[in-house]
């Protein structure tokens, strides 16, 4: 059974239309990322799934439960981290843990299972009030509040986002450990790059799913070819590879200009060209494409 | 239950651990208490006069003596015409000028009739009105004296009668303006204290982003209106013990009635105040729009609540609007139980009123809070 499916869920906030004709099936105990840049639509869509807002068309079931007639139900199954720290600022970490395990009519010890391996980390602090703790360390506590109660989904809206690369690769490494709990975990993020530690994700845009599938499909969808390109002029590179006649696209990607070409060059077609352009310390090598590509070439 | 408890016992720690509550919930209310029952009254004293006295004759003189022996007035100076009278008036000077014309005397006992000219400074209605009234009684009784030492006699051959009016002052035979003034403000700072307090605290948990992660939890709104209304009585309740203590100690004030009834009723009263709070809480943005929104209620309330103005001596359409504040009834209960010693039945208006505004407004509240959107 699906842990989560959406049908044709569209949702405006006045004349802007945050999603539209929204699609999608998340099998139970999958770690699925839902990937878009800001104003995507992807907390909006969080908001419908945790039963927060109610959408204008269609329809959203959580563990076959419907978002707005069984809101009640799906509030005591879910867990759900927002975008923003929204936890008690004045209480300590132990204070807002107990707070949220008795809300849910639980206790810390009963579900310390789940909890253990993110909790021993913050627990020299849980004298702590939550206001005073590292980005990194909200982050956590907030996991943990989340999940005291056991659900069977997890909904984390951009848990990454402000948080140092650290503490970022730690914290997927926390969400693998956690799927193997049988919780389906739905993760929103902007960051590309960590769409490969999701197992199916859904590249969104404009309020509409581009596509669905596991990170490698996505990278493999990429038919033309791509090559990763690189001279010491980097504004005069992106200028003279724009109006090159075998170009298709360039895009910035860090020290590296990605360059998809109409049909297959050779690299040193490429190279030639460039080094009669005057450019130094030429580099032109073939890449395999990765979701970022992807996702500019279906978004653009 | 055990999470209604729970969430109650998160409301008491986070408002102790707010450095700004335990001063503001003892120390601020009492200094108000203080100041404001001091510098409230509406007692008129040194009323600055001048007396123009363009006749000097004994009877003159005699006059502006009474006068002087009232401590109501400053007797600031005696122009030498009613032109410099009148400077001294319209510069601000003085608040009364008061004219004896001449030949005062002798139009007195010739003719039976001695004008006298009073020129009241307005701009400040109430000293001005209250001090000319003194100022008649003053002239009024020195009349009366003089018609004595006439032995005017009527035609019957009798005295002419005089009436003698002697006034008590029931429930307050002093006439101790902080007898009146501390009860009522009393009952004036404990609501809006909580009143405030409530206003921004929903907001607060919705600016902070906390109400988000409580909607998607299984709490229940009334589980949710009550775990904060209950926190804010008890601090409303240990505010007006506080408050009594200070009054009893600092003015001596009465406590005629039966503190039960002051106590039951502040309950009320405060859950009346706490629905608006949160009504207000819920349909705000910000704590900056709760806050407009409160001083809005909460200045109407204090003008409107009969504590520095009798509500008796408002239009009729005013009158009528003292109705759904919660203040007025409070200033009342107050004022009546402590001072008069009213009994329950005695302020059961007051009761009925009440629970009808408990009942709208936390009404509204549970209403207006919305967990989705």
């Amino acid at each position: 059974m699906g842990a989560v499916k959406i049908e044709h869920i569209s949702k405006s906030f006045g004349d802007q239309s945050a999603l539209k004709d929204i699609n999608l099936d998340i099998a139970a105990g999958t770690l699925f990322g839902l990937i878009g840049p800001d104003g995507a639509g992807k907390s909006t869509l969080f908001k419908i799934l945790t039963s927060l807002l109610i959408p204008d068309d269609g329809k959203a079931t959580v563990a076959g439960l419907d978002t707005v007639a069984d809101y009640k139900q799906i509030r005591r199954i879910i867990g759900y981290m927002p975008g923003k720290f929204s936890l008690y600022q004045d209480l300590t970490v132990e204070e807002n843990l107990n707070f949220f395990a008795t809300i849910f009519g639980t206790t810390i010890e009963e579900n310390y299972h789940l909890i253990k391996d993110i909790y021993v980390q913050i627990e020299p602090f849980r004298k702590r009030r939550a206001g005073k703790l590292s980005g990194g360390m909200k982050q956590k506590l907030a996991l943990c509040c989340a999940l005291i109660h056991e659900p069977e989904v997890l909904f984390l809206d951009e848990p990454t986002t402000g948080v140092d690369a650290v503490s970022r690769a730690e914290f997927w490494d926390m969400l693998q450990r956690l799927k193997e709990h049988g919780i389906t975990i739905i993760v929103s993020t902007p960051y590309m790059d960590e769409a490969s530690r999701c197992e199916e994700i859904a590249l969104i845009q404009n309020g509409q799913i581009l596509q669905v599938d596991t990170p490698d499909n996505i990278r493999e969808s990429y038919e033309q070819p791509l090559y990763a390109v690189k001279a010491t002029s980097f504004y005069q590179l992106i200028k003279d590879l724009r109006a090159a006649p075998f170009t298709k696209r360039v895009e910035p990607f860090g020290e590296y200009l990605h360059l998809t070409t109409s049909g297959y060059f050779p690299e040193e077609a490429i190279y030639n060209l460039l080094k009669e352009k005057h450019h130094e310390q030429i580099e032109v090598k073939r890449i395999d494409a990765t979701i970022e590509d992807v996702f500019l070439e279906l978004a653009g | 239950m055990q999470r209604l408890l729970y969430i109650i016992q998160k409301e008491f720690i986070q408002i102790f651990r707010n450095k700004a509550m335990l001063p503001m919930m003892t120390v601020v209310p009492i200094v108000q208490l203080i100041i404001l029952s001091y510098a409230a009254s509406n007692e008129v004293k040194n009323i600055r006069l001048a007396i123009v006295n363009e006749d000097h004759s004994p009877t003159a003189r005699l006059l502006v003596q009474k006068i002087e022996a009232a401590d109501r007035f400053l007797l600031i100076d005696f122009p030498a015409s009613v032109a410099q009278g009148d400077d001294m008036l319209q510069t601000g000077e003085v608040d009364i000028v008061l004219t004896i014309p001449s030949q005062f005397e002798q139009h007195f006992y010739r003719e039976k009739r001695g004008n006298i000219q009073l020129l009241v400074n307005a701009i400040n209605g109430q000293q001005a009105s209250v001090g000319a009234a003194y100022l008649n009684i003053i002239i009024q009784s020195f009349n009366q004296e003089l018609q004595a030492n006439l032995k005017i006699v009527n035609r019957n051959g009798q005295p002419p009668a005089f009436i003698n009016v002697p006034t008590a002052n029931w429930y307050n035979p002093e006439l101790n303006f902080k007898y009146f003034m501390a009860p009522g403000i009393l009952g004036e700072l404990v609501t809006i204290l909580v009143m405030l307090l409530t206003a921004m605290n929903v907001v607060r948990e919705r600016e902070i982003g906390t109400i988000e992660q409580i909607n998607v939890t299984p709490i229940k709104k009334w589980q949710f209106i009550l775990g904060k209304l209950i926190p804010f009585l008890g601090i409303g309740m240990v505010l007006l013990t506080v408050g009594l203590t200070a009054a009893k100690l600092l003015f001596g004030i009465p406590m005629q009635g039966s503190l039960f009834v002051i106590f039951a009723f502040c309950a009320l009263n405060l859950t009346a105040v706490l629905g608006l709070g949160l009504f207000i809480s819920n349909l705000s943005d910000t704590q900056q729009q709760a806050l407009f929104t409160t001083f809005f209620f909460v200045i109407i309330f204090i003008l409107m609540s009969g504590l520095f103005t009798p509500i008796e001596s408002m239009p009729q359409w005013a009158q009528y609007l003292t109705i759904p504040n919660p203040i007025a009834h409070f200033v009342s209960v107050m004022r009546s139980v402590l001072l008069k010693g009213s009994t329950f039945w005695d302020v059961i208006y007051h009761f009925r009123v009440t629970v009808v505004l408990a009942v709208v407004f936390n009404t509204l509240a549970v209403l207006s809070y919305r967990k989705v959107e």
